[in-house]
């Protein structure tokens, strides 16, 4: 059973094409990311799958409903925005409260997940304190349990962390997984490749409005060789030195950016070493090898990296 | 249901905002006390000025206030808890119906503090005049805030704020028999006032308060209900372009 479907979603303003054929399907239960640099189109794709905004062609599905049934999808989502949308003349409780009458919750149940709620994300001790005077995280945390009170089928969480401290990432992360495990379908963006790595069952690599890869985290590593080589150049990096490279034993790819090569190798260990007697003297600034992740992933769909 | 919490959420809002609703019944006071005493040889309809002007002014605190409480749904575009009503399983009406409910209920409470003030001013009436102009400090109320969502969904940022009060708000206020009768005006603007809702709830009041309106009471009431049914249909309608 699929939790959210998205079949051919195009969308474009102002003359720019936001998203091309986007499409996937997200299973029931499952943490499913949407991985992208900032512009990839994942907070447009949200407001479609969210009913927010029309899509100029394409079919989706959320919760078993086409997102044109807007009410019966918002029935049974949860929704936490990028910015905050608390209103901060009133209270935690009071936002909670706001919230569960909105989704028609009864009193006695209200009470029950509101008190659960806070609770959970270790803010009952400022329930009746006015959001004003929350802090960034504070109010994040509100908005992840405000989102959950109604018991919405599918959550949908735009790049929930960002900009946090380390430490509410870590509690936001726990919270998210405790989520899972009761059974809600988690539909998250992200532009932080540990994020992805460390919360989602599947990954969609997504850029400049088109899904690039979709996968399982362990095979879209797999799918790469098993090291990665970051060679770091003085200056530009030349025609003849990528030939050279790729002409090195083992080698499975070379790609290049500027003043950075990135070498997929089977066996980096034996790689290294030749680095320095095919190359010229005085060419190599810094050499750093690792095990492959989503960044390399990234790279190598699409030749630039997320932060770029 | 999403009514009630939307005229709940007002009203939490009313009550935590006590000095800025004091400081709203201000200037429609100032007003009153100092015109009321400045012209108090004026006599228009046969009855004292202050009995004249006072619900102009109590008309004068509806139209800013319900207005205002309109255009600031851009507060909440602002500051993102629109968003959060936005993706809630309500309808657009039910949402802009609470929020009117809110500001109909404020913009009671602000008319009868006006008229309970304006009596040591020299303002007499009967209690059940002031019963009756209940249905138009509603009726008004709905219209202008009504409209308030309108242009609120027209301007969609503050910048246009200004441009909504100088060219429809003031306007309409001076076209609408509040302080002086609308036969007054130049001729060719005295049809105008038959547009201005503002002129039959003033009108209305005046008529239930003092006795002595220029048209028939019952008339204003319908022309406010027709403007009120427009205006909330027109607010509801451009809810969706915020």
């Amino acid at each position: 059973m699929h939790a959210v479907i998205a079949e051919d979603i195009s969308k474009s303003y102002d003359g720019i094409q936001a998203l091309r054929g986007v499409t996937f399907r997200v299973k029931k239960g499952e943490v499913f990311g949407l991985l992208g640099p900032n512009g990839a189109g994942k907070t447009t794709l949200t407001a479609i799958l969210t009913t927010l905004l029309k899509a100029d062609s394409g079919y989706a599905e959320v919760a078993g409903f086409s997102v044109e049934e807007k009410l019966k999808v918002r029935e049974r989502i949860g929704v936490v925005f990028q910015e905050p949308a608390l209103d901060t003349k009133l209270t935690a409780r009071e936002n909670l409260e706001f919230h569960a009458m909105l989704y028609g919750m009864p009193k006695k149940e209200r009470e029950e997940k509101i008190e659960k709620g806070l609770e959970l994300v270790g803010l009952r001790n400022w329930a009746d304190t006015l959001v004003e005077k929350f802090s960034g995280g504070m109010k994040r945390r509100l908005e992840m349990a405000r989102a959950f009170i109604h018991r919405p089928e599918v959550l949908f969480l735009d790049e929930p962390t960002l900009g946090l401290d380390v430490q509410t990432r870590r509690n936001i992360w726990k919270y998210i997984r405790k989520l899972r495990d009761e059974g809600v379908t988690v539909f998250m963006t992200t532009h932080y490749i540990e994020e992805a790595e460390k919360l989602c069952d599947t990954v969609a690599i997504m850029d400049r409005g088109k899904i690039v890869k979709i996968g399982r985290v362990e095979d879209l590593k797999r799918g790469l060789g098993e090291d990665t080589i970051y060679v770091e150049f003085f200056g530009k990096v030349m025609e003849e030195e990528l030939n050279t490279l790729r002409e090195l034993d083992g080698v499975k790819e070379v790609l290049a950016s500027d003043t950075t090569v990135m070498i997929l190798t089977s066996n980096g260990d034996r790689i290294i070493p030749q680095l320095f007697s095919v190359l010229s003297e005085g060419r190599v600034k810094a050499v750093r090898m690792k095990t492959p992740d989503l960044e390399d992933v990234f790279v190598r769909l699409t030749g630039r990296r997320i932060a770029d | 249901m999403a009514i009630y919490v939307m005229w709940l959420r007002e009203m939490k809002r009313l009550v935590r905002a006590k000095s800025r609703f004091l400081s709203s019944l201000v200037m429609p006071l100032m007003f009153l006390a100092f015109l009321g005493s400045g012209f108090r040889e004026v006599n228009f309809f046969g009855t004292s000025y202050i009995s004249f002007l006072t619900p102009g002014i109590a008309g004068m605190a509806v139209i800013f206030s319900s207005t205002f409480a309109g255009l600031s749904v851009l507060w909440d575009r602002e500051f993102g808890f629109l968003k959060e009503i936005a993706v809630a399983p309500v309808r657009n009406v039910a949402v802009v119906c609470g929020r009117i409910a809110g500001s109909a209920t404020t913009s009671i409470l602000q008319a009868m503090a006006i008229l309970v003030l304006a009596i040591p001013l020299g303002f007499s009436t009967k209690p059940q005049g002031v019963l009756l102009s209940i249905p138009f400090i509603v009726l008004m109320a709905v219209t202008f805030t009504g409209m308030g969502l309108f242009f609120a969904a027209i301007i969609k940022d503050f910048h246009g704020f200004g441009l909504v009060m100088n060219f429809v708000i003031f306007p309409l206020f001076f076209l609408s028999g509040a302080i002086f009768p609308v036969s007054n005006l130049p001729s060719f603007l005295v049809p105008l006032a038959y547009f201005n809702p503002l002129f039959y709830g003033v009108d209305g009041l005046r008529g239930v308060l003092t006795g002595r309106g220029a048209t028939n009471p019952i008339i204003d009431l319908s022309a406010l209900v027709v403007f009120s049914i427009v205006t909330v249909f027109a607010g509801a309608k451009m809810f969706d372009r915020l």
